[in-house]
């Protein structure tokens, strides 16, 4: 499909407003001017309408397609929270508007969304206080790792290095160095986290870890109060990786369970639209003793009901976003949670689980399931023996051969710890039927392949194209029509 | 129970296949120690009751008032097909483009994108953006840092003080020393930014219009960052990058945006997007996705992320950034916008933003004792007046009859309390200039 570039045309009017009397050489000095034009293209209202909605036909969404995408939580998300974001009184409102003194009363609403919505993930995890701030996931995660800094540079603490296990996401190692740290990797055992191999890491230059619980595996670690046992021993900090979140709302609360901090990923536990890769929102959660190191600005509630923007935290990381964060976004969970209800998310969560456990067990034997035990909303599986086997069928093509039956691939080769690795997330809101059909499907791929190999490592076939040669992408680095 | 499909009577034969007692056990894994100590949350609503809190939530929020409030982020009017075309589901509801050939809508939408972005920049190569214009100015700035392996920042205090304060918490455990150099009355100070450049400096950090709202040409700054071996850094405001000089064709090696602007509501701050172009020279230090194009096993052109090396799920600790993700939508909202303007239109609402605050300045500084704090020096579709009062004061007045006056700049700028910040954009009417003049006059009498 041509780009978008290539379909203009000279003088044709788009979205066009009135023409002003005074062009920008009338109004400014002609060195302060563009030389050469940017060159924008020239489309009628239709052209763009029709170019954009061809290439919405070239994806798969949750809406049209199960996405079970291991670790990204790909649930169903409600319409009626883009009518919430969409109201007018929310999306015109300017954000620098509570700096003005007194101007606060002019944002009730939205400071009163921003308090409650930090009010309600509280109660979720069993934290102190929350931070909406930070933007997506790993932003969250930085933010979290700026505020442990914070705490041990408060308490004169020499701390040098964050543990991360060997299956954490590769956005927390990154995370931490980012925020000063040398890594530690941590190997697992059986999957989880062995407190043999911690401790022999673990001394006073650690500054925390980061956890991820259940695991990227799908895994719950059931060494956790060791864990936290062995940390507290040598002041260290626990964080805990809310990727997995939708796993234990209502059965484990991250802050009762001993963790320090904390960051959620809205756009996955609650519901938010991954919008193709974000906006997401990656709120950070703290226990009583990091409360002064959160970022500023906060919300506060006064009381005769007042919400204001509290800017006086000598001890705050300062500023990691220019506002308050993705408020069109957790905006949208907010709506979530008061929909759900405790009870809603509760049965959530259950719901995941029981999908995830069911879809193992359909899948059981099939694929190989190196962790073969109950799993909670993700599990893991292997194509090992399909790719060790005389057909050579490896997790990427069963991946395509799935795109070609109408369903996204689950996570593929992640986490790294596991061979030929396929992680399967379906969450709560896809039916049975939808699951059956996936698994019937899935074992129907693989037993073609056995027979013919190419069925699967000649796929994709229905898409708009085949396979894609990625290594001529990276070293022609055509990455704009113009090069 | 909303959005959970599943009967008893589906559960009863999940459980049977899982040959599980109940759903219950299937968190016997949970040690009782680590079991909630409560979980007091509100029961839940209906659809129709949630919509209704929500909306009496909106009504608090004052928004009809005429509004002169810019510092960056600005109001302008997003055609309705930008809403129609990017709430399609396909692009709204897919994730991460991972299987590139069912994600070929996205990754074509990123590709133009980052297209478009680089010929309003003037710069060969965009990322698929990152979260704002803030966190934007900062990676740019790690680029020249580990470009240079120098680790100096000399940046211009007429950078928005938003993103100054981001840069300086972000910075704080790298070990990296921020010079700031004093803007002059709202102008850079070009003699003294180019005098602060020497051996150590990774990157000079300017932007265009600057905070103030004032214009530069950069060309000579960048022309001696070059030569001393330093990065020249700038933010710049898209909307009027259709009319302004280029980052480009000042020599800039990395430029970057907040892209609020390009079809994105100003949502109390977010979500918006930050826009990151660069030269050849710094491609592989940018952060974050890129998006390439290639061709299928049949010869089809075809797009897929590319330069993953450079990304924290293969590099881990050793990546450019731990950024994951982009702001997909915001980007493909962007391109769209752009698409729907085309330069003709872009050109015309920069023309009719900046036409617009020239009038603004010319009635507002015919009022006795309010003049432009820059003097002559040219600027956009925002400008800072100095006021014989307390800006504060003007803002409680006005803002009391429905106009809220611009920014005050003594909330980031010591000396500057009198100084307010005043934006127009093409949704700006000359009448409402009418009234915010006679208010003003009234004021300060």
């Amino acid at each position: 499909m041509n780009t978008v570039f290539k379909k203009s045309t000279e003088g044709r009017e788009g979205v066009w407003p009135v023409k002003p009397e005074k062009s920008a050489a009338d109004l400014l000095p002609a060195g302060l001017l563009r030389g050469k034009s940017a060159g924008l293209p020239s489309l009628s209202e239709l052209d763009v309408v029709r170019h954009f909605t061809q290439l919405s036909k070239r994806n798969y969404g949750v809406d049209g397609n199960f996405y079970p995408l291991g670790s990204c939580t790909m649930k169903y998300n409600p319409k009626f929270t883009e009518t919430a974001a969409a109201l007018p009184g929310f999306t015109r409102l300017h954000p620098v508007l509570p700096q003005l003194k007194g101007a606060g009363r002019m944002c009730q609403g939205a400071l009163e969304v921003m308090y409650e919505t930090e009010q309600l993930l509280c109660e979720v995890c069993g934290m102190k206080a929350f931070t909406l701030h930070p933007m997506a996931g790993a932003h969250g995660e930085l933010t979290g790792v700026m505020i442990m800094a914070a705490y041990h540079k408060d308490k004169g603490n020499k701390k040098t290095k964050i543990i991360c296990p060997d299956s954490a996401h590769g956005t927390n190692p990154a995370s931490a160095a980012i925020a000063g740290y040398e890594v530690v990797n941590l190997p697992s055992k059986d999957g989880i986290v062995d407190p043999d191999e911690l401790a022999k890491v673990l001394d006073d230059s650690v500054a925390g870890m980061m956890m991820t619980c259940p695991n990227t595996l799908g895994l719950f670690e059931t060494n956790l109060p060791k864990i936290v046992e062995m940390l507290r021993s040598v002041d260290a900090l626990l964080y805990y990786d809310g990727a997995n979140l939708n796993a234990i709302m209502g059965k484990m609360r991250v802050g009762d369970a001993g963790f320090d901090v904390v960051h959620l990923n809205l756009h996955k536990t609650f519901a938010t639209p991954h919008g193709g890769g974000g906006p997401g929102a990656g709120p950070v959660g703290v226990s009583e003793r990091l409360v002064p190191y959160l970022p500023v600005s906060r919300v506060e509630k006064l009381e005769d009901g007042q919400f204001f923007l509290n800017y006086d935290f000598p001890k705050s990381i300062g500023y990691v976003a220019p506002f308050y964060g993705n408020f069109g976004v957790f905006l949208k969970a907010y709506a979530y949670i008061l929909r759900l209800g405790g009870n809603g998310l509760i049965r959530a969560t259950e719901n995941a689980v029981l999908a995830a456990n069911y879809l193992r067990k359909r899948l059981d034997g099939v694929l190989d399931v190196p962790y073969d035990r109950v799993c909670m909303h993700e599990f893991v599986a292997s194509a090992c023996k399909q790719a060790a086997s005389s057909c050579h069928v490896r997790a990427l093509d069963i991946a395509k051969a799935l795109l070609d039956r109408g369903y996204h691939a689950p996570t593929i080769y992640f986490p790294l710890i596991v061979k030929e690795a396929l992680m399967f997330e379906p969450t709560e809101t896809e039916s049975l039927d939808t699951l059956d059909q996936f698994a019937d499907d899935l074992i129907a791929i693989l037993a073609e392949a056995e027979i013919n190999p190419d069925s699967a490592i000649g796929a994709p076939r229905n898409l708009p194209v085949t396979r894609l040669d990625e290594t001529r992408a990276a070293r022609n680095m055509e990455l704009t029509d113009d090069l | 129970m909303p959005y959970v499909p599943h009967t008893p009577e589906d559960i009863r034969r999940m459980l049977g296949v899982i040959g599980a007692p109940s759903v219950a056990s299937l968190f016997d894994e949970i040690p009782a120690e680590l079991r909630p100590k409560s979980f007091d949350l509100p029961a839940g609503k209906s659809e129709m009751d949630v919509l209704a809190h929500l909306e009496a939530l909106a009504k608090k929020n004052a928004v009809n008032h005429v509004s002169f409030l810019g510092a960056g982020f600005y109001d302008h009017h997003i055609p309705a097909a930008v809403d129609a075309l990017s709430m399609r589901s396909e692009f709204y509801t897919a994730y991460t483009p991972y299987q590139p050939e069912a994600s070929q809508g996205t990754l074509q939408a990123i590709f133009e994108y980052q297209t478009a972005v680089t010929r309003i920049t003037g710069l060969a190569y965009a990322n698929a953006s990152v979260y704002d214009g803030g966190s934007a100015l900062f990676e740019g700035a790690m680029m020249a840092v580990r470009h240079t392996g120098r680790r100096k920042l000399v940046v211009c205090e007429a950078v928005s003080p938003i993103y100054r304060v981001m840069l300086s918490s972000y910075t704080s455990n790298l070990h990296l020393e921020l010079v700031t150099v004093p803007h002059k009355d709202g102008a850079c100070d070009l003699a003294a930014l180019t005098k602060a450049l020497d051996a150590d400096t990774a990157a000079v950090v300017v932007q265009n219009p600057n905070f103030f709202g004032t214009l530069h040409d950069f060309t000579a700054l960048f022309a001696a960052a070059r030569a001393a071996g330093v990065v020249s850094l700038i933010s710049v405001y898209p909307v009027l990058q259709s009319v302004l000089k280029s980052p480009g064709e000042m020599g800039a090696d990395v430029a970057v945006a907040e892209g609020q602007s390009l079809g994105l509501p100003l949502s109390f701050g977010g979500p918006y997007l930050g826009v990151m172009t660069c030269n050849k020279e710094l491609v592989r230090q940018m952060p974050g996705r890129m998006v390439g194009r290639t061709v299928d096993t049949e010869g089809r052109t075809g797009y897929v992320l590319t330069l993953q090396a450079r990304e924290q799920h293969i590099r881990r600790q050793k990546a450019t950034s731990n950024i994951c993700s982009n702001q997909a939508l915001c980007a493909l909202r962007a391109l769209i916008h752009l698409c729907l303007l085309g330069q003709e239109g872009l050109t015309r609402t920069a023309e009719t933003c900046i036409e617009r605050a020239h009038y603004a300045a010319e009635r507002l500084t015919a009022i006795d004792g309010v003049k432009l704090l820059s003097g002559d020096a040219p600027f956009g579709n925002e400008f800072a007046i100095s006021l014989p009062v307390n800006a504060y004061k003007v803002i409680d007045k006005l803002s009391a009859r429905g106009v809220v006056p611009g920014f005050p700049l003594g909330r980031y700028y010591q000396g500057l309390e009198n100084v307010l910040l005043v934006a127009c954009t093409e949704k700006t009417s000359t009448e409402s200039i009418g009234i915010f003049a006679e208010m003003l006059r009234g004021a300060l009498k």
